[in-house]
């Protein structure tokens, strides 16, 4: 485990990560699609999950994994979640862009 | 510590009976008074009567000049300070107990046959009981807390009385004021009180003396007390300026002004400044204070006299000038003297009283003198009884005011000329109105309508029965006191002794005047009654004055027929500006500043939050813009900003 | 045990009220209060015996570890005075509510007994945050019943009363928590706050913290202006338990957690706290005068009231700490009997403005019998309750100030005038043209005031026994808050 984790210098997997991190931002910011934004939002998570695996590895202890794991069964039934309001709002307004969803405001 | 035993002498039992005997009365009259009809009235005159045996026995049977203290429970303490409830049976307060009982009995007779039609009747009694029972805490009290209680509960029974006919308002005026001006002199005691538990951590009579006699005299906080309690006294007894009260008290049945605005409640402030002799006799100042006060009240108050055509308030007034009197006396240490007028002028005051309520039976209701004349042709017992009480507080002798009057006047020419002269000049003033009143009344012809004449009838025996009795009392209630030219025992001064020895020793004692100068005294104050009343003779019975209607009135005289219009100063002076102040407090204080405090903060807080809210756009973008944004953000100050 | 379970009838009774309906809610009401009030003379009769007061009385489990709150409850001379005066209260309130008919009776009761469960865990809880818990859940109750139940304009005059209300609490709640963080027990536990003091130097901050919580609640001027309107607001039963026992919780939480906790702070800034008082009992006096709605004539009598009764305390002095007690419980019953009066002549006659009555004494003489003697009471005549307690709170004040206690007694006189003034135009005179039947007493009104009048003649008459019960905790509280 150690080995196979270790064979790549750390600061792959922080530019790594910061990339995929940077990819999940600006996926948010900028597309319309709520189901692209959602999956950016993965993506974020899964950049951050990948960072505590590589510092656990690399600090030797356990800790950092028992996070990802946390943070994977959060963001799937956030994932759940999210997908099923979108579906629901899908049958409704017929679109997933978040421009039209602007009612709830003030 | 004063954690008395209760005592097991053969005056407990009676003592306790005094007071207990009235509030029973009350009881009955107040719970069961409708059911009983005429007879409730018959149970409160015949309790008070049990009352007035109990305070003849206590008479009897206490000891020459002592005094006992009949303790009922430790009422309640607190810190070092124990307030007991108990008696004090001495010869001062026997005296006041026998004037109480013994004319409140007389005039619950009286009210028997007065208040006969009154549906109030039963109500009537049960207040009259309650008064009583007050007015015997009042005198017998141990301690100023007792005594307040008393104190309180008369102006309570004050207010119910007069106000008693409560439909109408001009009444319930009346009562309202008394019981707000005798309520402006209880702060003035309660001060008084605490300065006292302050300074002698205790309210009881003879610590307070013993605390007092340490001080010394004339030290300042004895001073302050004493006027604190004079404070009181004013607005009890009805001295200047807190005396408006009581010719507006008028209002209420003739019986209780007899009762509570002649006889008894009145002199509560010269019972409470006799009892705190030895507070007073420490305090010269105060005394002079007193002096000056009781003066000008008795001037003030005769002058205002001359000018009353209401029969009841021509009495009040006299009333208000005579405990002026008795102030003066208290003020010039003459503190037997000044308790020697207080029952004489309970006889006689209280027989005017009864016996122009008997004239108002008559004259079925009304009050004018000027609508009277000649009624002494119709109704002759009450007529002359009523002269009895006239000659009698006019100062002739051997009638029981000339006596109480001349000692009092022969200590003011000892003490001070000035203040004898204008003494003797308001008892001829006195003489003066009084006369006024009788010949207004009872000579000459009738002035009234030809219904009213009709109607003109004596008085059932019920009344009359107690005017007769006041009046034989009126005549020889003067020989317990005869002056020393005529005898060397003055009974009531010796019996009184004990009371006022203490303060005998602190006050320097005045040189006794000469027989020959008293002669002279006696002489002049009767020649000067003499010649008041012949001169009202000539004006009202020869001439046959009958005052003018009150548009009529012009100058000086209108002034006086107005009281100086004293009221309406006081009505502008305090009622107006605390009615304007409330107002004013309301409208701007609480409504305006703190109010508008209050809504301008929410109302900022409004503005933020309509100003804040526009930020939610409703754009998910945007909000996931400010989110990245605002991370960047603590990200930088984080890593750039040294905190 | 005892008082978890005085603590637990009326919330029990709460949830059961809920399941009935009609008029059965009202006697279920009126039995629990009066289960509860038999039930206080027990604990009474039990707090007498020192030895078996200590262990059945008093209950201290752990109930979060971190920050450390325990579930403590226990009782003592106060606590018990407070307790029971809302025992003794409440089922006069309920009782009160006898003839008249509400929407949704079970909700009403429900509300007024958790009300109950709230003040007396405000009394009895030793716990800083327990005893903050207590305080804010009792203001929920009142909230919806004079929302739900109350007048022309409750909504606003409500939530200014809540807003108002609330404001305070959060700084006391901060004040807590300053207490907590900052004292090296780390407890709120007020046998630890009274023993173990926070630095001097912070406390003066502290006592305005907790100052102005209770000064609104109290209230005392210039924090005030929520009173007049919520009390002419709120549905009579409402008013009785705001005047009556919840104003208590704010001048109790003065001798309970201001006094003993900060003496310091109290010590420094006493001469402000008795000089706001003290105006106050003479500007709420004057402000009466004048007013011709009963109910606020009353409510601004109420503020004068408790104005004394804080600068007695405010006094430092034994008397004033004593005399404040007994006159809360004097105040208490008074102010629960003006109200109820003036509720019987405004649901009458359907009009609360005193220049438009009038001669009702006439017409229903019983009613003014037991009117008067609750007026007699409230301008403490001798031999009434309040005698005892407002002479010995101006006696405080006299020793502590002469010129503060000659201001404060000015409501001996103001008091009068304007109590008798109302009662004047109200009662006496000739009738009024709005007034022309006016039905005597019913039984229940009856019952109530004929218990409120002989209440006010048995602890004027017989005040020892409240004297000795709060004697030695006063002694106390004035031992650790005496500086210097």
């Amino acid at each position: 485990m150690e080995n196979t984790m270790q064979a790549v210098p750390q600061n792959w997997y922080l530019l790594l990560s910061t990339f995929m991190f940077c990819i999940g931002v600006m996926g948010v910011l900028l597309r319309r699609n709520a189901i692209i934004i959602l999956m950016c939002i993965e993506l974020m998570l899964n950049a951050v999950n990948l960072l505590l695996v590589s510092f656990s590895s690399y600090a030797g202890n356990a800790e950092g994994q028992v996070f990802v794991f946390f943070i994977m069964v959060v963001a799937a039934a956030e994932v759940a979640v999210g997908l099923a309001l979108l579906v629901s709002i899908y049958r409704n307004i017929a679109s997933t862009d978040i421009d039209i969803l602007s009612k709830m405001k003030w | 510590m004063t954690q008395t035993i209760i005592q097991t002498s053969n005056l407990y039992l009676p003592t306790i009976l005094i007071p207990l005997l009235p509030l029973l009365g009350f009881f009955i009259n107040a719970l069961f008074g409708k059911k009983l009809g005429h007879t409730s009235g018959w149970i409160a005159t015949a309790v008070l009567f049990g009352a007035f045996a109990c305070s003849l026995f206590l008479f009897l049977n206490l000891p020459a000049g002592g005094s006992e203290t009949i303790t009922i429970s430790n009422w309640f303490y607190f810190k070092n300070i124990f307030v007991p409830f108990a008696f004090l049976i001495d010869p001062l307060s026997i005296t006041m107990l026998l004037v109480i009982t013994g004319i409140g009995s007389l005039i619950h007779l009286y009210s028997l046959g007065y208040m006969h039609h009154d549906e109030g009747f039963s109500r009537f009694f049960s207040y009259l009981n309650l008064f009583i029972f007050f007015m015997l805490l009042l005198v017998m009290g141990n301690n100023y807390l007792i005594m307040f209680i008393g104190w309180e509960g008369v102006g309570l029974c004050s207010y119910l009385l007069i106000g008693f006919w409560f439909k109408n308002q001009a009444f319930n005026d009346a009562a309202k004021k008394a019981f707000i001006m005798n309520r402006i002199g209880d702060l003035g005691f309660i001060i008084g009180m605490f300065m006292m538990l302050f300074y002698f951590n205790s309210l009881n009579f003879d610590t307070v003396n013993i605390g007092a006699l340490k001080l010394g005299m004339g030290n300042m906080t004895i001073i302050y007390i004493t006027l604190f309690l004079f404070v009181g006294a004013m607005g009890k007894s009805a001295q200047l300026p807190l005396y408006t009260w009581l010719p507006d008290a008028m209002a209420g049945p003739t019986p209780v002004s007899a009762l509570i605005h002649a006889a008894t409640m009145v002199t509560a402030g010269i019972y409470m400044i006799a009892r705190s002799n030895v507070l007073f006799s420490l305090a010269p100042h105060t005394l002079d204070v007193i002096l000056i006060v009781g003066t000008a009240t008795s001037l003030f108050a005769a002058v205002v006299g001359l000018k009353q055509n209401d029969i009841k308030k021509v009495l009040a007034y006299s009333t208000v000038s005579q405990l002026g009197l008795m102030f003066a006396a208290l003020g010039m240490g003459a503190y037997e003297s000044g308790m020697f007028h207080v029952v004489t002028h309970a006889f006689f005051k209280a027989l005017l009283f009864l016996g122009a309520g008997s004239v108002i039976h008559a004259m079925g209701g009304e009050q004018d003198m000027r609508n009277m004349g000649g009624l002494g042709k119709y109704i002759k017992i009450t007529f002359a009884t009523f002269l009895i009480g006239t000659v009698a507080i006019s100062g002739i002798p051997p009638f029981a005011g000339f006596f109480s009057k001349d000692e009092i006047l022969a200590t003011a020419f000892e003490h001070n000329k000035v203040i004898w002269g204008l003494l003797s000049f308001s008892s001829m003033l006195t003489a003066f109105y009084m006369f006024r009143l009788v010949y207004l009344t009872f000579s000459s012809s009738f002035r009234g309508t030809d219904e009213v004449k009709h109607h003109i009838h004596e008085s059932p025996a019920t009344m009359t029965m107690p005017l007769i009795i006041l009046a034989t009392c009126s005549i020889i209630a003067g020989f317990i006191g005869l002056p020393t030219i005529l005898s060397h025992t003055h009974l009531f001064k010796n019996y009184l002794a004990s009371v006022f020895a203490q303060s005998k020793l602190i006050m320097p004692a005045g040189h006794e005047i000469s027989h020959s100068m008293e002669w002279i005294l006696v002489g002049t104050a009767v020649t000067l009654a003499l010649v008041s009343i012949a001169f009202a003779y000539q004006k009202y019975v020869m001439q046959k004055h009958v005052p003018a209607a009150d548009e009529k009135l012009k100058g000086i005289s209108k002034v006086v027929a107005n009281k100086f219009y004293v009221d309406e100063i006081y009505n502008t002076v305090f009622v107006k500006p605390i009615m304007l102040l409330s107002d004013l407090f309301l409208v701007v204080v609480d409504k305006l500043i703190v109010d508008l405090l209050v809504h301008a903060i929410a109302f900022i807080t409004n503005q933020i939050g309509r100003a804040l809210r526009l930020l939610q756009t409703g754009h998910v973008g945007f909000y996931m813009f400010a989110m990245v944004i605002s991370m960047i953000i603590l990200l930088a100050v984080q890593i750039f900003v040294v905190i | 045990m005892l008082t978890l379970i005085l603590l637990l009838i009326p919330l029990i009774a709460s949830i059961l009220v809920l399941f009935l309906k009609g008029e059965s809610v009202k006697w279920f009401s009126f039995f629990a209060t009066i289960i509860q009030l038999i039930f206080t003379f027990y604990v009474y009769s039990v707090f007498q015996n020192k030895e078996a007061a200590k262990s059945l009385l008093a209950i201290n489990i752990e109930w979060i570890s971190s920050p450390k709150i325990n579930f403590n409850i226990a009782l003592d001379g106060m606590s018990l005075l407070m307790v029971f005066l809302s025992n003794l209260l409440m089922p006069l309130i309920v009782l009160a509510g006898f003839n008249r008919t509400q929407e949704r009776s079970h909700i009403f009761y429900s509300l007024v007994l958790l009300m109950h469960f709230a003040l007396i865990g405000v009394f009895v809880s030793f716990d800083g945050f327990l005893y903050y818990i207590f305080w804010e859940l009792a203001l929920i109750p009142i909230y919806f019943i004079s929302l739900n139940w109350g007048g022309v304009n409750r909504s606003t005059v409500t939530l200014k009363f809540f807003i108002y209300t609330l404001a305070g609490s959060l700084l006391m709640l901060f004040g807590f928590l300053f207490l907590y963080w900052n004292t090296n027990l780390h407890s709120l536990s007020w046998f630890d706050l009274t023993v173990n003091h926070i630095c001097s130097c912070k406390q003066g901050f502290l006592f305005w913290m907790f100052f102005i919580a209770y000064a609104i609640k109290i209230p005392l001027i210039p924090f005030h202006t929520w009173q007049p309107d919520t009390y002419s607001t709120a549905p009579t039963q409402g008013t009785m338990l705001l005047s009556g026992i919840m104003l208590k919780m704010g001048l109790y939480s003065l001798l309970r957690w201001l006094l003993p906790i900060i003496p310091n702070g109290v010590a420094e800034y006493t001469p402000i706290a008795i000089a706001l008082c003290v105006i106050g009992v003479v500007y709420a006096s004057v402000i009466a005068i004048m007013q011709t709605d009963i109910k606020k004539l009353f409510a601004y009598s109420s503020i004068a009231h408790v104005g004394l009764i804080a600068a007695g305390i405010f006094a430092l002095n034994m008397q004033g700490i004593q005399g404040g007690l007994v006159q809360m419980l004097a105040h208490g019953i008074n102010v629960v009997g003006v109200f109820y009066c003036a509720d019987i002549i405004i649901n009458r006659t359907g009009n609360s403005n005193i220049n438009s009555l009038g001669g009702i004494r006439l017409l229903a003489p019983r009613f003014a019998t037991y009117f008067i003697i609750i007026v007699l009471g409230s301008v403490a005549l001798p031999l009434t309750n309040s005698f005892i307690g407002e002479f010995m709170l101006l006696f405080g004040i006299f020793e502590y100030n002469s010129w503060a206690a000659i201001m404060a007694g000015l409501t001996i006189i103001l008091g009068a005038v304007y109590m008798l003034r109302m009662y004047q135009k109200v009662m006496l005179g000739d009738l009024n043209e709005n007034v022309t039947v006016f039905e005597d007493l019913k039984w229940n009104e009856e019952l109530v005031l004929a218990t409120i009048a002989i209440l006010i003649f048995v602890f004027g008459i017989f005040p020892k026994p409240i004297l000795e019960l709060v004697e030695p905790i006063a002694t106390e509280i004035f031992k650790i808050s005496f500086v210097k």
